[in-house]
């Protein structure tokens, strides 16, 4: 059985749900931050600027279930040329001209081309994986986190205790402890929504449909055959994340489109879920605590009494 | 003052922007020399981590680590020492156990965001969460370390305190030994990757801990089994520890550098050093009071540097993206990207 809700024990479940987020027609608008914000009710958390991109979100964390990543790399993206690189330009020389020089005489324009392929942006909105094997569930002492009837990963804030095991059990970095709160928050997607037959908050507000939602079998075959049309058309980059059942965790219930590796995105190239290894780590435990106790014995046993 | 100008700067360092603390970097002099040996390929998210590190507070979990290994296996010690016409090595083992299992409850709850939902715990039994067996082992070992405690503190009920103390000295070792398994389950690289030998790991440092307090608080005729039991837990934890670093390769620096190594290279120095001492100031009381607290502050600096180790290993994206790269370029990978 691959559907986590049935393995979960639910009779006759729904299709299990899922996003395919199509990072090659993200424009980085955060309207899914947004959305996601608004319909959640999720909390502000802080209005910095990162200085480092025009990402100033930063990363998935309790109060930002949606977060988009903002990339800037001299790579061709394809065939497009987005003529921003200038470097032969010498802007001093042409300060003394001003700004009412004709076209025809003016050194450079808004339009003219710059070197080609010169630089491309990336823009991908991440979101809570919703593994099939999610470690963040397996590891959650309270049985707070549950698997839903679509197969995706929830958190009741009801009974969460704040332990905060959860947070480095996730291979992914999406959980996290809400501050002032003390519990474990993340993406539902959208529990509430799904459930009355709509889609995600942020799939909804989503304008180039880079995050869509859908049944996760559907997803896969609409991801496959957009992967080919872009191999087709050039984009030689292009590939799936989290979309394979025999991944190490089982493939994710939220899968990507990416233009570069992971690691660019700060995902994890090959997540493994950490509770496959579980009875390994029991085995070995129970070894060492026998081993102790078997040198309690023994250090009692020998050496003079008295 | 004369801006850099832009036409001298390679793109490529530009494009850097997606490399290793990106944004945090300093502009480098174009003048000099540049590194001819490229580092070791690897990208991230402008040097951000991949993973959360663990939000659990230093004192709190650490020093649980600590009270709840010493508290196990003195536990361990107790019975047997109370069997073998040791008794005030047992009852001072008994007294640590049970104050030290107490002081580790507080700090776990403590350490919750929500302390006042401390009872959720027991809310269900899961296998898969070390956490949740840990819970169900606390409240079964509690009680015993405590009741065999008390029964040999007061005198009264003496078989049913033997009892107990024999129940505790069972579930004890499984004390000290599961949290090996609690940080070990988790993405953490330095942790997970040491799931093997992290257990022993653990309980030998708990054996130096309650071998430490025995030496320290026993009088001399009573302190060969703590003696022996410090000796077995030096040399289990030690030789964990060496066949950790060595099979984890990079994932180990942690363990040697920043804050974690520092405290794992003084834990080691502590532990023999009082090792040493142990052994040869056998004979005196005052040597072996001093190697017993040397032993048991090497318990707690050993538990706070693995604690650091994992910390730093899970705030830098290297120990986490790194091996699995070189995972997939083996291609043992497990298909996460195709395309």
């Amino acid at each position: 059985m691959t559907d986590p809700a049935a393995v979960s024990g639910y009779e006759d479940p729904p299709p299990r749900m899922g996003f395919f987020t199509d990072t090659s027609v993200c424009i980085g608008c955060k309207a899914c931050e947004v959305a996601c914000k608004e319909w959640n009710a999720v909390p502000e958390d802080g209005l910095l600027l990162t200085g480092m991109s025009y990402d100033n979100t930063g990363s998935l964390n309790a109060s930002t279930w949606r977060h988009v990543a903002f990339i800037e790399q001299r790579k061709p993206l394809a065939l497009q040329d987005p003529g921003v690189m200038h470097p032969d330009v010498d802007v001093l020389e042409m300060a003394p001209l001003g700004s009412s020089t004709p076209p025809e005489q003016a050194l450079m324009t808004p339009t003219a081309p710059g070197q080609e392929g010169d630089l491309r942006w990336l823009m991908a909105s991440d979101v809570c994986k919703h593994c099939t094997h999610a470690a963040c569930l397996d590891v959650c002492p309270t049985g707070s986190l549950f698997r839903t009837e679509f197969g995706t990963v929830v958190v009741q804030e009801d009974i969460c205790n704040g332990c905060g095991y959860c947070i480095p059990a996730c291979p992914y970095g999406v959980i996290d402890q809400r501050k002032g709160d003390g519990r474990a928050w993340k993406c539902t997607l959208c529990y509430d929504r799904i459930g009355d037959g709509l889609e995600p908050a942020c799939a909804k507000a989503c304008p180039t449909d880079s995050i869509q939602y859908g049944p996760l079998d559907e997803l896969r075959e609409r991801a496959a055959g957009r992967v080919e049309r872009l191999h087709e058309a050039g984009v030689t980059d292009a590939r799936l994340y989290g979309h394979d059942p025999a991944d190490g965790v089982g493939g994710a219930g939220a899968f990507f489109l990416l233009l570069d590796d992971p690691e660019v995105y700060g995902l994890p190239p090959d997540p493994i879920v950490t509770t496959r290894d579980l009875p390994s780590m029991w085995r070995h435990a129970a070894a060492a605590a026998a081993g102790l106790l078997g040198a309690a014995v023994l250090a009692c046993l020998t050496g003079r009494r008295r | 003052m004369t801006a850099p100008d832009p036409r001298d700067s390679d793109p490529r360092d530009r494009e850097a922007l997606t490399g290793v603390a990106a944004g945090r970097r300093r502009r480098r002099e174009r003048r000099g020399e540049q590194p001819m040996v490229p580092k070791a390929e690897f990208t991230s998210y402008y040097g951000r981590p991949v993973i959360k590190p663990p939000v659990w507070k230093p004192l709190d979990i650490a020093g649980y680590l600590f009270l709840g290994g010493l508290a196990g296996a003195s536990s361990a010690l107790a019975a047997g020492a109370g069997l073998t016409g040791r008794p005030t090595l047992a009852r001072n083992a008994q007294v640590a156990a049970v104050g030290a299992i107490g002081l580790s409850v507080v700090a776990l709850v403590h350490d919750l965001g929500r302390p006042a939902r401390f009872v959720n715990m027991l809310r269900v039994a899961k296998p898969s969460s070390p956490m949740s067996v840990g819970s169900w082992l606390l409240s079964v070992y509690g009680p015993l370390a405590g009741g065999a405690a008390v029964s040999t503190v007061t005198g009264r009920l003496p078989r049913l305190g033997l009892l107990a103390g024999l129940g505790a000295a069972v579930t004890g070792p499984a004390v000290a030994g599961y949290t090996a398994v609690l940080f070990a389950d988790t993405a953490v690289p330095a942790w997970h990757d040491g799931h093997r030998e992290l257990p022993f790991l653990f309980v030998g440092s708990a054996a130096v801990a309650a071998g430490g307090l025995g030496l320290a608080t026993a009088p001399l005729r009573e302190t060969w089994p703590a003696r022996f039991l410090a000796c077995a837990g030096a040399v289990t934890e030690l030789t964990a520890s060496r066949l950790m670093n060595r099979r984890l390769g990079m994932v180990a620096e942690p363990y040697r550098t920043g804050r974690g190594g520092r405290l794992m290279r003084i834990a080691e120095t502590l532990t023999v050093a009082g090792i040493a001492t142990a052994v040869l100031g056998h004979r005196s009381r005052a040597l072996s009071a001093l190697a017993g607290t040397a032993l048991l502050t090497a318990s707690a600096a050993t538990r706070f540097g693995v604690f650091e180790a994992g910390m730093d290993s899970a705030r830098d994206p290297k120990y986490t993206s790194l091996p699995q790269r070189e995972r997939l370029r083996a291609g043992e990978g497990s298909r996460a990207v195709t395309g």
